[in-house]
């Protein structure tokens, strides 16, 4: 399974990072390089065997349906970019 | 130089309640201490005004007798732990100027047990590396040199900063985290215990996440009695965190010197295999040696699948890191870099806010996600993770603990391994392990290398038995007597 | 139900069948969110009803609801499904600025809730069954506002985190009103089970439509989804309007590629979706700050007892105890608060009378005025007490409308207002003899006319009605008239 440039383009993209030209290339060697050596995985025999979905043997951990969080939006927009009247602004949206 | 900050965290605490010592005055020489040692980097952010509020708040509850179990000691802390009111950077620029509204909850407990923020340590970016040479605050450096070289060595990482701190003796103590080795592997290179707890021990709630099925905090200090003290301190069930546990957190300070008499301690065969240096291969037949001569026995045990853990974990914990980090996207908080529409905004915003390292990791996660490659990839790590887990489960029937070095090898040189990603990962070779099975682990300085290095032996427990790694490591501390200090040369430079 | 009759569009080329399907986003009904404590009161100040986990910010953990869980299950009861033990919350992994971790936390490959089957009554009498493919549990995003600024968009949070039941339908509708029937169905279903209020003007409720043609019987043609209708009528002009779309295209020799659109609703008209253009790539993956969903089959046989009498069983009963007509009982039974209002108004008296009222007079007034039945003018025990006086012959069936009437502008007891204006009804044969004479000695050529036509005897009837201003008990004035101008030949 080898990455091309257009699959570190289209995996960029997907990740919302802007990759200059210059550097898809070398990001494809690097991640071929990485996947390569990760290939020695497809040796383990791995039938039959359940992916581990959690590391804990419990139950999921449930809270009761009460209000005890919210009401601070001005703490939210203390670190924000841009806001406005408590909203959170960002360039146009067009759907 | 102050005796202040040559004390254990233990004796610190004993002279602080018997009153012998001030805390404003431990936290100061502290506090000069840091100052002294800008060259090495190990701090992202001083907090002196703090420290200093903080220590006077804890003589003042010393005075009135209402001390907690950590009153006045004071603490680095790994940027990664939200603090309320001091900024959290993770070592990005994407989170350059972030300043938390809330405070992590390990963070929380330690101020309750009355501890004092110094300062919040450098780290690699997202705790995404293994020589703190990825933060955008640049590299931390070992406060190590090999013996009359001085070429400047990574102090290991994720937890760099914290390593360098309290080696160098900044700190008493200080967190980490741990998604595949970020405090052991450095606690080893410097020189200090640095302990994994069980996966669920400690809340992960406040600390930026890196790779959530792997990533935990845990202590780093100088002693294993120290490292007992702080755990105590910092585990707690916390409702905030769907996977912490309810599970008793035990004294176990009482452990350290509890002995190993009686106890299997058991050596992976497969381990040992290839690649392992001479060096590293003598230091772990002497811990077993210290420990059969306490009393323990050796028992040789079986992890069949440990040598895919490494590769498993690279896929693993991108993946996880691909979708916790995309909640950094220019919109709430941290960097914004605008572009012509939300899309680019979004691009430019990651692609100048996350380092080399991190956005590597990003593209192979998402890689590893996107579809037609989920099952090759993700399920199949996933699976090995459960092969592993087995491996564990099935070598704890016959025994207590498992002993392997930490490290493949000692510090290196900064730059010498940033040019192979692989090459670089190798260094967690032996920790990986611990985190895709969910158990506690830790690295204890066992001697050093031929130019004068530190080395750590690694012990791993059964789930929640920090305990029983306890009583190891404090043989193992006993029987090393491991008293080597990093010369002071950054204050003389 | 499976041989039902094939409902098609005619295009240039033939007839064309629609095939549709409906992903139905319904919001529970609690009090904070899936994953957080914050409130989910709508219509609250920006960014008030946001906790530091509805807003991603770093090292925020999402903590699960149990009410939300619950009214999962419930809802899975109600759909007659498949309630699964063993469930995973994934993430779904995507970038909007209304979506503030970049993923979703859903269930994709194990939902809490497998296949069930919804009964839907078509306006003509018909009964199909829509199958449902699951229903899973997630969360909303924000709101992202547009029109606030010429080159900026807005976010609020406050929705961010609610909770939803996305609730897949199979394919199984065929027009618009197959679809809208359905989604009527559902609203009602949700709103017995108190699992979701069913507001679709609050956004409580949704629907994303997925639309394609095909030639009736054929293999299934390329289907677009439509995002976010957020009416009954919407989703029926969405369908009617995009249907036609894909059959003018494939009859011009085009393709329909497959796509989100969007439901204009002031043009009435579908368009595609600029943002969703690009190829989806989810990512989902199992969340792994939480853990699987386990249930405990006991917890869910104490949920499914507590389970309400819903609109099918009610319209059985309806039929058996009542005797009312199929379409009848499934108007009544149809919401929650009509059966609510019809039972306490037929409880102890002629049912049949009790629902043609409901039916008749007071859904009525109800459009009328546009009011739902919860903000009737006439309570069930008023209406109750004037169906009381018809029964007992008070007043005639005529005279209560008019009686109604009045207690719909004054809100007064039927009683006190038939005895304030006189109403009472007459009975007393004397009276109504008189009123008999005195219309057929001023019309004795309608008295020949009756000879020859039995029918007109209707028109003595109203002739002496009105004498008596109505007031006449309309059996005496009938029983008397034939006494008086029979036997007549009823041919
Ligand atoms: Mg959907
Ligand atoms: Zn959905």
């Amino acid at each position: 399974m080898s990455v091309d440039a257009d699959t570190v383009r289209r995996v960029a993209k997907l990740a919302r990072i802007a990759l200059e030209e210059g550097r898809v290339q070398p990001m494809a060697e690097e991640l071929n390089g990485i996947l390569t050596w990760v290939e020695q995985l497809n040796a383990v025999d791995v039938a039959g065997v359940p992916p581990m979905t959690s590391v804990v043997k419990a139950d999921l951990k449930r809270r009761a349906d009460r209000v005890s969080d919210g009401g601070y939006a001005e703490d939210l927009m203390k670190n924000a970019p841009l806001a406005e009247d408590h909203f959170f602004v960002v360039p146009k949206v067009v759907e | 130089m102050s005796t202040l900050t040559d004390l254990t965290l233990a004796e610190a605490r004993d002279k602080l309640k018997a009153r012998e010592i001030s805390a404003r005055e431990l936290t100061d020489a502290h506090l000069t201490a840091i100052e002294k040692a800008r060259p090495l980097n190990a701090f992202i952010t001083e907090t002196p005004e703090k420290a200093r509020a903080m220590a006077d708040q804890a003589d003042k509850r010393l005075a009135e007798g209402v001390a907690g179990p950590l009153e006045g000691v004071p603490l680095a802390i790994k940027d990664l732990f939200c603090t309320e009111g001091v900024q959290t950077t993770a070592a990005s620029h994407i989170l350059q100027g972030f300043v938390p509204t809330y405070e992590s909850t390990v963070t929380k407990n330690l101020w309750h047990a009355g501890a004092v923020l110094l300062g919040k340590t450098n780290l690699d970016e997202f705790a995404m590396g293994s020589s703190n040479e990825t933060s955008y605050f640049g590299p931390v450096i070992s406060p190590w040199r090999r013996t009359g070289d001085p070429t400047p060595l990574v102090p290991g990482g994720s937890s760099g900063g914290s390593a360098a701190a309290v080696a160098a003796g900044l700190a008493l103590g200080a967190t980490g985290t741990d998604t595949g080795g970020s405090i052991r592997q450095p606690a080893a290179v410097a020189g200090i215990c640095g302990l994994k707890p069980t996966y669920g021990r400690c809340s992960r709630w406040g600390i930026v996440a890196f790779a959530s099925s792997l990533d935990q905090a845990g202590p780093m200090a100088r002693t294993v009695g120290d490292c007992a003290i702080l755990l105590k301190a910092m585990a707690s069930h916390d409702a905030k965190d769907s996977t912490s546990l309810n599970v008793g957190v035990p004294d176990y300070e009482k452990s350290v010197r509890a002995g190993v008499k009686g106890l299997r301690i058991g050596i992976p065969k497969e381990v040992r295999g290839e690649g392992l240096s001479a060096e590293i291969a003598a230091l772990w037949d002497k811990g077993a040696e210290w420990l059969k001569a306490q009393g323990a026995e050796i028992v040789e045990v079986s992890l069949k699948h440990a040598h895919h853990a490494l590769p498993a974990y690279y896929i693993v914990a991108p993946a996880e890191a691909s979708s916790n980090l995309a909640r950094y996207d220019g919109v709430r908080y941290g960097l914004r870099v605008p572009g012509d529409d939300i899309t680019q905004t979004y691009e430019n915003t990651r692609a100048a806010g996350f380092g080399r390292e991190v956005q590597r990791r990003i593209l192979i996660g998402t890689y590893v996600l996107s579809a037609g490659y989920y099952d090759a990839y993700y399920l199949r790590a996933q699976k090995i993770r459960t092969l592993i887990a087995r491996d564990f489960e099935e070598a704890f029937k016959g025994c207590d603990l498992i002993l392997t070095p930490t490290t493949p090898g000692p510090a290196f040189a900064i730059g010498a391994k940033t040019s192979d990603p692989v090459e670089m990962y190798l260094n967690d070779v032996f920790t990986v392990t611990v985190n895709l099975a969910g158990l506690p682990g830790m690295s204890v300085p066992a001697g050093l290398t031929g130019d004068g290095l530190p080395l750590g032996l690694q012990l791993i427990g059964k789930p929640f038995d920090e305990e029983t790694i306890f009583r190891a490591a404090g043989a193992i501390e006993e029987a090393a007597q491991f008293t080597a200090r990093p010369g002071d040369w950054w204050s003389t430079s | 139900m499976s041989e039902r009759p094939a409902k098609t569009i005619e295009g240039v080329t033939g007839a064309w069948e629609i095939v549709i399907g409906l992903e139905v986003h319904a919001q529970v009904s609690s009090k904070s969110k899936l994953f957080s404590g914050a409130s989910t009161t709508f219509g609250g100040e920006p960014n008030a009803q946001v906790s530091l986990v509805d807003a991603a910010m770093p090292g925020m953990l999402p903590v699960i609801n149990e009410f939300c869980v619950e009214q999962a299950v419930r809802t899975g009861l109600g759909l007659a499904a498949q309630i699964n033990l063993h469930s995973v919350f994934d993430r779904k992994n995507y970038f909007y600025p209304d979506l503030p971790a970049g993923y979703q936390i859903s269930q994709y490959k194990q939902p809490i809730v497998g296949e069930g089957t919804v009964l839907v009554d078509l306006p003509k009498g018909e009964t199909i069954a829509v199958g449902i493919e699951r229903l899973h549990l997630e969360q909303d995003a924000g709101k992202s506002l547009h029109d606030q600024h010429p080159s900026y968009s807005y976010v609020d949070l406050n929705r961010s985190g609610i909770a939803l039941m996305e609730i897949v339908s199979k394919p199984d509708m065929r027009s618009a009103e197959e679809a809208a029937a359905y989604l009527k169905k559902l609203r009602a279903l949700l709103r017995y089970l108190g699992t979701c209020d069913g507001n679709m003007e609050e956004g409580s409720m949704r629907a994303d439509v997925n639309v394609s043609v095909r030639r009736p019987g054929g293999p299934l043609g390329t289907r677009c989804e439509i995002k976010n209708v957020n009416s009954m009528r919407f989703v029926a002009q969405a369908i009617e309007y995009e249907a036609r779309r894909q059959v003018d295209i494939i009859e011009g020799g085009g393709a329909i590629h497959q796509e989100t659109r969007l439901f204009d609703a002031k043009k009435g008209e579908t368009r595609s979706m600029r943002s969703k253009e690009e190829a989806h790539d989810y990512r989902y993956f199992p969340d792994p700050d939480l853990l699987p969903l386990e249930l405990d089959p006991q917890w869910i046989e104490t949920i499914r007892e507590s389970l309400p009498e819903l609109p099918d069983a009610k319209k059985a009963r309806f039929i058996e105890a009542y005797g009312l007509s199929p379409y009848d009982a499934g108007v009544l039974a149809g919401e929650i608060e009509t059966a609510a209002y019809f039972e306490a108004v037929a409880e102890g008296r002629d049912a049949k009378l009790a629902a043609n009222w409901v039916m008749g007079e007071l859904f009525g007034v109800l459009n009328r005025e546009g009011l739902d039945i919860e903000a009737s003018p006439v309570k069930p025990e008023r209406l109750g007490a004037l169906i009381d006086l018809i029964a007992d012959e008070t007043i005639s069936g005529r005279i209560a409308k008019d009686v109604f009437a009045i207690m719909c502008e004054t809100g007064e007891e039927p009683a006190a207002i038939v005895e304030a204006k006189g109403l009472r009804q007459v009975t007393d044969t004397g009276a109504i003899t008189a009123a008999i004479e005195a219309v057929i000695a001023a019309n004795p050529g309608q008295v020949e006319a009756l000879k020859k036509k039995p029918k007109l005897i209707g028109w003595f009837v109203g002739q002496v009605m009105a004498k008596t201003g109505g007031k006449a008990n309309p059996q005496a004035v009938n029983a008397l008239l034939k006494e008086r101008l029979g036997p007549l030949d009823e041919g």
